[in-house]
């Protein structure tokens, strides 16, 4: 059984210009003092010689077995992190996360591609960061490579991909491995719509086959299709969990205030 | 009764038969090191795969559309000791027989302990981007590094060969010393990467420096010049950890047995390393990502 409990989480991102990640700044600011400035939200703070922002302040979730659950706010409230603290990358500072149950994330960004590389190479690597074993991506590399529809491509280097190709060839390798918990950041990236089609009906059985499901994204329609429950989340808390509907009427309002 | 467990509460046996709360506040020998432990376990347990296919990676990658591939490795480095040991020979006043192969074998000892050093301070900050998309041990970036050093250095045998061919130096069963001698500089590589790669992520300003007394090491490292040469510099040679990394190296390779001061120094900077490594890496673990 799958469950993910967050009890008072807190994580603060220490913000270091090229300045205040030298030792001189160091030195020098134990000499100073730093100052402490703060801003309207309160999220930032000047701490001697680093700036911190507080990304997660206080946050107390339990997600439990069968649980699909969107996560809802505007740009920067901690969404993210919310998600890597969950997916154990961020340990936070103060709090207890105790989550229960292998995990599978769609975080965007290109984890362990390399320009360089095949296609098909590419797809042993990130298979490998993903926790596979050779013989594990050897059985799934034949339908991950159907799955890009890349043809011969796939033996050619990443770097000559298109955007939409390289779309196509992240989302195969990354939705190839079944989890009890699938963590999802924003939609999908690029790809035509057939594409876009097709991974969603992926996205949909993955999701299916999963004990918990955590989207964090702007769009309604993923939310509505994806998700029965929804947390409003603001400048680094959770502050509400409801229904999808009750959560993104919500989050519209406070979008027009 | 209840005396007798108070007393053996330090050890370990007893601490296993407490809750954890009560472990954490007393002083258990081994709890300081406890996560950095489990992530070296973990990274050599769960990820050998992917480290040894990503160190292979990392060559390939470098020489893709070259025919000789990671070879020209080798050839750089055969030249660059063809054309020292050119201009050095007469200096240090030695002959080929003598002075080519404590030249080349020292120099590819240095090309490994030097490497290791510097790329350590990298280890964290060059695989940034993974680590902050990846709950995996931050070992695995460290046996990474260490195993292209060893795939590197496994090409660079051939400079070996050679000079063994062209000099008439035959392997003899000081030539397996060798073993132990490389199984502790990548201990030493594995405490660099724990120490170095955590200390500059945080400070971006150690790498450089590091860089650069590295760079100085080589020419205050007997690699070039016999440590008997320079009796008043003596001190260059006792007091300087790498003439010992290197010594356990160099010195099978030329059919020697290094003494066993030298085994002991360097099994003591090792070790040492080793702890002092293990406590930074435990303590600062968790730290890393944000400082990426």
């Amino acid at each position: 059984m799958a469950s993910v409990h967050l009890a008072n989480v807190t994580v603060n991102f220490p913000i270091y210009d090229a300045r205040s990640r030298s030792l001189k700044r160091r030195a020098m600011s134990v000499v100073t003092r730093g100052r402490v400035r703060s801003d309207p939200t309160g999220r930032i703070s000047d701490a001697g010689h680093r700036v911190l922002v507080r990304a997660l302040d206080g946050v107390d979730l339990t997600i439990e077995h069968g649980t699909r659950i969107g996560l809802v706010g505007r740009n920067g409230v901690g969404k993210s992190t919310l998600l890597r603290v969950i997916a154990g990358i961020y340990v936070p500072e103060a709090g207890q996360v105790a989550v229960t149950g292998k995990i599978a994330s769609l975080l965007g960004g290109s984890l362990g591609i390399d320009p360089e590389l095949s296609g098909r190479e590419n797809i042993e690597l990130r298979g490998l960061y993903l926790g596979l074993s050779k013989a594990e991506i050897r059985e799934r590399l034949e339908d991950v490579i159907d799955f890009t529809e890349l043809g011969p491509f796939i033996d050619m280097p990443f770097r000559a991909y298109s955007a939409g190709m390289r779309a196509r060839l992240d989302f195969a390798i990354s939705t190839a491995i079944a989890a009890e918990i699938l963590l999802i950041d924003e939609g999908l990236g690029a790809g035509d719509a057939s594409f876009i089609d097709k991974a969603n009906e992926r996205l949909e059985k993955l999701a299916e086959r999963a004990g918990i499901v955590i989207v964090a994204s702007h769009s309604e329609p993923l939310l509505r299709k994806t998700c029965a429950r929804a947390a409003f989340t603001e400048a680094g808390r959770v502050l509400a969990i409801g229904s999808v509907d009750e959560v993104l009427e919500r989050y519209n309002a406070s979008l027009a205030a | 009764m209840e005396a007798k467990t108070e007393t053996g509460a330090g050890t370990p046996r007893a601490a296993q038969r407490r809750p954890s709360a009560t472990l954490q506040r007393r002083f258990v020998p081994w709890v300081p090191f406890a996560r950095g432990l489990r992530d070296l376990w973990q990274g050599w347990r769960d990820y050998r795969e992917l480290w040894i296919s990503t160190g292979w990676y990392d060559i390939r990658k470098r020489y893709r559309r070259s025919l000789l591939g990671p070879f020209w490795i080798t050839i750089s480095l055969g030249a660059f000791i063809a054309g020292l040991s050119f201009i050095y020979m007469p200096l240090v006043g030695g002959n080929a027989e003598n002075y080519l192969p404590y030249l080349a074998f020292g120099f590819v000892a240095w090309q490994l302990i030097s490497n290791l050093v510097i790329e350590s301070s990298n280890v964290f900050i060059a695989n940034g981007p993974i680590i902050q998309q990846l709950r995996a041990p931050l070992s695995i970036y460290i046996y990474q590094m260490v195993w292209r050093h060893l795939i590197i250095l496994a090409h660079n045998s051939l400079i070996y060969v050679a000079v063994a061919v062209f000099t008439g130096l035959w392997p003899s069963w000081q030539t397996l010393l060798v073993v132990p001698g490389l199984i502790l500089v990548c201990i030493n590589g594995i405490s660099l990467g724990m120490l170095l790669g955590t200390l500059c992520a945080r400070f971006r300003d150690i790498p450089p420096i590091i860089a650069t007394i590295t760079q100085m090491m080589f020419l205050l490292t007997p690699i070039l010049w016999h440590a008997d040469q320079l009796p008043r510099r003596g001190m260059l040679v006792a007091f300087n950890p790498f003439y010992y990394l290197l010594e356990v190296i160099r010195g099978p390779l030329l059919g020697q047995a290094p003494s066993l001061l030298v085994w002991s120094v360097a099994t003591g900077i090792t070790l040492i390393g080793f702890i002092v490594a293990l406590g930074f890496f435990s303590r600062f673990r968790d730290r890393v990502v944000y400082w990426l």
